[in-house]
């Protein structure tokens, strides 16, 4: 089972994915679906970091909402940023402590905090520990870093359960 | 196809097309290399959104099959562009690019 189903959730989101990208739910585009969705996890198994599950679906539901409307909000902010006065901006570069050593967690929140505007994560420690993130206009270092372990780590942790 | 609809695509290419332009601004105005950073990752982000909606919105009229492989650009936007921004920032500081002096704290030896 573990062999040739290696992960299912991964098979079911490639198979959504297929569909997606045919734009069209014909049963052929299904059943080829199925095929791939079959396949591409049982070859690329080995390559794979260690995955933790996803313990609260609920949770990454309502923390893909909250990034996107950070995303939104933010957007607009930096938007503003930039047209009224450049020099004005007050950049700092910051080190975030992680409370994780999951990879994959760290790459999520890494990712989350670039997409998010006004922020970039510029670089992580050789021991996995820190994240150095770079912001654009940052009033509080220390304010940021909290808002960025609160917002996004806390949330992160707990739908991984790391 | 309505003038409703007509409308709202027009209203979502103009958002988007404004952001992506405030964007590429950014990038002429900002002073250095990790500020600039921000104005191609980030403005743009909202300006492909809006651009994907219109285009959700059009041809789902214009065929009323409901389209959904736009959605995929935004995933895979969202995986590639956090990468890319990273890559680019490592590069700035591994060649220790100049930051502008108003920049608290300091980047990484590479």
């Amino acid at each position: 089972m573990k062999r040739w189903l290696p992960s299912p959730m991964l098979s079911l989101m490639l198979w959504g994915l297929w569909l997606l990208l045919a734009n069209d739910f014909s049963p052929g585009q299904m059943v080829l679906g199925v095929f791939f969705a079959w396949l591409i996890p049982v070859i690329t198994e080995p390559f794979w970091l260690r995955r933790p599950r996803i313990v609260k679906p609920g949770k990454l539901v309502m923390f893909v909402l909250m990034v996107h409307r950070d995303i939104l909000v933010a957007n607009m902010a930096v938007a503003k940023l930039i047209l009224s006065s450049p020099s004005q901006l007050r950049p700092a570069f910051v080190e975030v402590p992680l409370d994780t050593d999951n990879e994959f967690v760290i790459t999520v929140l890494a990712s989350v905090v670039s997409l998010t505007p006004g922020t970039v994560s510029a670089d992580i420690s050789a021991d996995r520990r820190t994240l150095l993130v770079h912001g654009l206009d940052v009033e509080d270092s220390a304010a940021l870093v909290a808002s960025i372990k609160q917002r996004y780590e806390a949330p992160l942790k707990e739908i991984f359960g790391c | 196809m309505s003038v409703w609809v007509e409308g709202l695509v027009a209203a979502l290419i103009l958002i988007g097309a404004g952001f992506t332009l405030v964007g590429s601004i950014g990038l002429v105005r900002l002073q250095d290399v990790y500020t600039r950073l921000h104005g191609p990752t980030k403005a743009t982000t909202l300006g492909v959104g809006g651009i994907i909606l219109a285009s959700l919105v059009f041809f789902t009229a214009q065929t009323g099959v409901l389209s959904v492989h736009e959605v995929l650009i935004t995933l895979f936007l969202f995986i590639t562009a956090p990468v890319s921004a990273h890559l680019l920032a490592k590069t700035a500081m591994h060649r220790q690019e100049k930051k502008v002096q108003s920049t608290r704290g300091e980047p990484w030896q590479q």
